[in-house]
């Protein structure tokens, strides 16, 4: 399926679940609702004529405008299509439907979001730091993040 | 080998100082800690192996640290690691050196400014002996930092403190 027969395919399905899209970007993409990324995102694996059984990418963004943002690049290996979803939140308020239930792959993924972004993925079933440690404080891809003067004892800064 | 040069000869009698045998066997058998934290631990690799041949100085890398006498950090120290080599070396016996690898855990290397995640130098952790430049060094480079490492234990004594 192209790009635009995806959109129209899922605002038929979703209605206001759908927000935005550009069909014309090099990766086209598709704005859905953060408190609706679980059903539309089991609806992309599990319809036939969509089947996107392969999450290639999650990412967290700071777009540094008061909003955070997850990206997920979604391929189809049967069917050889490809489409970027986005869902948008807000510093005060940054959660988001985890998808680690449809695919495995965004455990992780998710993990990593929010230990570098701070996006609460609601549902994830163990959302712990990854990559940094448990005691560590705040969120440091945030743009506004602040490098600490310590850190258990070691100074930070040059 | 110049302490036990044509000193064989009359019945295997050997003179020398307790300090000068004491060095001699250290600096001869530096026993190195396996482990590697970066890029560096590619040139620490390629020192080890056949075109360099760090076992020429008696560098053997041991996967422990109570039977090493060096750790080689080579690599980038993160915050999260320093905790763990400090307990490394706290591990290793006495007495330990320590060669510190590359421009990242001299100073922090290209993580100075950036690197919120970047120990800025390992010698907040633990101590110094040998400082070896280079982003990263080249196995040679290596060799000239166990080779100084070895000029500090061969002047080092019992009795007088040593600098």
């Amino acid at each position: 399926m192209t790009p635009q027969e995806i959109f129209d395919d899922l605002k038929a399905q979703f209605g206001d679940g759908i927000l935005d899209g550009k069909m014309d970007a090099q990766q086209p993409w598709i704005q859905i609702a953060g408190g609706r990324v679980k059903e539309i995102c089991e609806y992309l694996r599990n319809d036939a004529r969509l089947s996107f059984d392969y999450l290639s990418c999650l990412s967290g963004v700071d777009y540094n405008d008061g909003r955070l943002g997850v990206v997920y690049h979604l391929t189809s290996m049967g069917l050889r299509h490809k489409i970027v979803l986005k869902a948008f939140c807000t510093k005060e308020n940054p959660h988001v439907q985890s998808v680690a239930g449809i695919w495995g792959t965004a455990n992780w993924h998710e993990r990593e979001a929010f230990d570098l972004i701070g996006v609460v993925f609601d549902g994830h079933p163990d959302l712990r730091r990854i990559l940094l440690p448990y005691d560590w404080e705040g969120h440091p891809l945030r743009k506004d993040y602040k490098v600490p003067e310590f850190y258990d004892g070691m100074k930070v800064p040059y | 080998m110049g302490l036990l040069d044509q000193r064989f000869q009359n019945g295997n009698i050997l003179i020398t100082s307790i300090d000068n045998l004491l060095n001699w066997a250290r600096l001869s058998s530096l026993w190195q800690m396996q482990f590697g934290l970066a890029c560096c631990a590619i040139e620490m690799m390629a020192a080890s192996a056949s075109n360099f041949d760090i076992m020429r100085f008696g560098v053997i890398p041991r996967a422990t640290p109570r039977q090493t006498d060096v750790m080689i950090v080579a690599g980038t120290v993160t915050l999260k690691m320093a905790s763990r080599i400090k307990r490394l070396y706290d591990q290793m016996p006495e007495p330990r050196y320590v060669i510190s690898m590359g421009s990242c855990s001299n100073c922090g290397g290209p993580y100075w400014e950036h690197g919120y995640h970047v120990l800025k130098g390992v010698d907040r952790v633990i101590p110094v002996d040998v400082y070896v430049p280079g982003c990263p060094p080249r196995p040679e480079a290596l060799l000239e930092g166990i080779i100084k490492l070895q000029e500090k234990v061969r002047k080092e004594s019992l009795v007088k403190k040593s600098a």
